[in-house]
């Protein structure tokens, strides 16, 4: 029986935990996903935009010198630019103006070197470009911002060539040589976090500038290379190194240069981690909240559940039992009542043998046989007391529900006890309210329960004392009798014992039983039984009958 | 209700034949004329025929109840003295004929001495 209910119990919360669980996971989860998807764009935003900053320095830088070299080409002629005083003028001027001009040289049409000012000057004496690609390129462009190389110089420098005509057809080209210190000072300028990393590769995939951690200039880049727009993109990959990293690019306008930086995925993942924590914390405490709320409360349901059916059960013994002793009353009734008729016989037969007896005048062994009829009348009185006896028993068992005035009960009660109360002088008041309706009781039950309470009244009283008894309504649904003794009281141990069975403060005299079973009776007719008592000033006990019992009727 | 002591018949109604002549034969021993009816009808009808004094009446009857036997008695004759005899000592059947004008009841086995009390006093209880 246990068994059923702890299974009971077990689907129970399964099933409460299950809904209320599933809707928390599919909460978690999407949560999970929006947070992570958040989180990447946060983390992603601020890169792109320090990206697309740089890339615009970087296009300002180029464009100013480019801007610059295009001027000189514009405003000097041919001869002032190959004449090596004013050209040097030049470039000391653009040297002190704009910083990463590394030399300055003019070209003629067919690519030869005519003027040139710098460090290189014995170097690049009379050299001939024309075979160069940088050289075609102007000469189609007019403008031309070349990849970073080392060309005759042996260190990485970048070249800006812009070919000017005049209007009568002559032409010439201008180049300066910018060196990447420039390009390096702008990365970082970037300000990137450690760990990341930024640089400028070429849009083949040759690093331009020194990186940190993928390789020197004008080596290849070991990253894969997402396609470039004008517009900074971010990407998430994965380098040589296995490291998780974001990927930001952005094409530099007019030129074949690619700003690319690397940033670790691992601080923002940290971060993430800690988010996922929480999110994980909150799913396991709302589970364990779950869990034992309805454990709880599935416990006590189940509690109540199985009290409930134990009450039942008992209910059921209860009535199964009064049912089985109704029945050996109505047995006994009727045993007692076949015997009745033939010990009749024999008691009124012997009594005529006794009287036969009795009018002879001579009867020899008169007194033997006056004996045995004796003894045959004793027989039968004790069978007799025997069957009245059952009699008596059965009726007990036997509970007749009747419409019963209170007030009636109280006087036919009080004929039992009118004796005593003479006897011992006590005054017995009655304040009956006859106004009152009848209740639904059992004449012989409620004859018991006023007799016990009225004989514990009197047994409290001193001679001369005073008992008074009253009736009335109790609400719409109650009607009380209250008897009042000015007794000997009760003490707080007393009150609070005294409807258990076997509590008795009149020792040896008393079962203690007397009111454990009248409180039984009054309960069973779904009344109640109050109890006000002070030691010393005396007792109110209050017996409490519902005018209209629930259900056909309570059977004993 | 008459105090009567000058009973000389008795009709005793009971079917347990061997009860109701063996009473009858013990009351006749002592001065009184008693007849026997062993259920409710012949007894109605011998009331009829000729009034007895006392009526000593079963309960249990066959047929008839004791107690409808009694209200047909008294239908008949208002003051004619009867005492119940019952299978039950104080029981709702002695209480009844007693509300219906019986004298009084009494328990089987009847002793002697209780029945011939009834026989001089007026109402009352066994």
């Amino acid at each position: 029986m246990r068994e059923h209910y702890k299974a009971l119990q077990r689907k129970i919360v399964l099933i409460m935990v299950a809904a209320a669980i599933v809707p928390l996971i599919i909460l978690a989860a999407i949560n999970y996903f929006e947070f992570q998807a958040t989180f990447l764009r946060e983390a992603q935003t601020p890169f792109r935009s320090i990206v697309a900053k740089t890339k615009n320095s970087f296009e300002l830088f180029l464009a100013e010198r480019s801007s610059t070299v295009s001027l000189i080409a514009s405003i000097y002629g041919y001869d002032d630019l190959a004449d090596k005083g004013t050209l040097r003028r030049i470039f000391l001027a653009m040297q002190r103006e704009f910083a990463g001009f590394a030399d300055l040289a003019l070209i003629d049409e067919d690519g030869r070197i005519v003027n040139y000012v710098g460090p290189y000057y014995k170097e690049l004496e009379g050299v001939d470009y024309s075979s160069q690609e940088w050289f075609h390129r102007v000469r189609s462009q007019n403008r031309y911002t070349s990849e970073v190389f080392s060309g005759f110089r042996h260190f990485p420098h970048v070249v800006i060539a812009v070919r000017h005509t005049t209007p009568d057809g002559q032409s010439w080209i201008v180049r300066a040589t910018l060196d990447t210190t420039q390009f390096k000072k702008i990365l970082a300028a970037m300000n990137l976090e450690p760990g990341s990393d930024a640089f400028l590769i070429s849009r083949q995939g040759i690093l331009q500038t020194d990186s940190a951690y993928y390789g020197k200039a004008l080596e290849p880049v070991p990253l894969d290379l997402p396609a470039a727009g004008q517009e900074a993109t971010v990407a998430e990959s994965v380098d040589s190194r296995g490291r998780k990293i974001l990927v930001s690019v952005a094409g530099i306008a007019d030129t074949d240069f690619v700003l690319m930086a690397v940033k670790s995925t691992d601080a923002f993942l940290l971060n993430w981690l800690i988010v996922r924590l929480d999110l994980l914390l909150v799913f396991l405490f709302s589970c364990l909240c779950i869990y034992f709320v309805a454990a709880r409360t599935v416990g006590r349901l189940i509690d109540r559940l199985h009290q409930s059916d134990q009450e039942r059960e008992r209910a059921m013994l209860q009535m199964e039992h009064s049912q089985k002793l109704s029945s050996i009353g109505r047995l006994a009734a009727g045993i007692a009542h076949e015997v009745n008729n033939p010990l009749a016989i024999i008691n009124e037969k012997a009594g005529l043998l006794q009287d036969i007896v009795a009018l002879e005048k001579e009867f020899p062994k008169r007194d033997m046989f006056e004996a045995q009829l004796a003894s045959i009348t004793a027989a039968v009185q004790r069978c007799k007391d025997i069957t009245h006896r059952m009699l008596g028993f059965a009726r007990r068992m036997d509970v007749k529900i009747e419409q019963l005035n209170v007030n009636d009960m109280v006087r036919e009660t009080l004929t039992f006890l009118e004796k005593e109360a003479l006897h011992r002088q006590v005054r017995i008041v009655l304040e009956l309210d006859d106004s009152l309706p009848a209740v639904s009781c059992d004449r012989g039950q409620l004859q018991q329960v006023f007799l016990n309470v009225l004989t514990n009244a009197l047994a409290a009283v001193p001679e001369g004392g005073r008992t008074t008894i009253r009736s009335f309504a109790r609400g719409a649904s109650f009607i009380a009798v209250s008897f009042e003794d000015n007794g000997v009281g009760m003490d707080e141990e007393t009150r609070a014992h005294i409807f258990e069975p076997f509590f008795t403060t009149k020792g040896e005299e008393g079962t203690g039983l007397g009111m454990s079973i009248i409180y039984g009776i009054v309960k069973r007719h779904g009344g109640d039984i109050e109890v006000q008592s002070e030691l010393g000033s005396g007792s109110t006990v209050t017996v409490i009958l519902p005018i209209r019992q629930p259900g056909t009727g309570a059977r004993t | 209700m008459t105090s009567d002591n000058t009973i000389s018949t008795v009709l005793i109604v009971d079917d347990e034949v061997e009860f109701a002549f063996t009473l009858a034969q013990r009351l006749g021993l002592r001065g009184y004329a008693a007849s026997v009816a062993h259920d409710g009808e012949s007894a109605l009808r011998s009331i009829a025929e000729a009034r007895p004094d006392m009526v000593l009446l079963d309960v249990m009857l066959p047929g008839m109840h004791g107690i409808e036997v009694l209200r047909r008695i008294r239908e008949l004759d208002q003051d004619l003295p009867v005492i119940l005899l019952t299978g039950q000592a104080g029981a709702r059947d002695g209480i009844e004929g007693m509300k219906r004008g019986a004298r009084g009841y009494l328990a089987k086995p009847v002793d002697l001495g209780e029945l011939l009390e009834f026989f001089h006093g007026p109402n009352r209880e066994a």
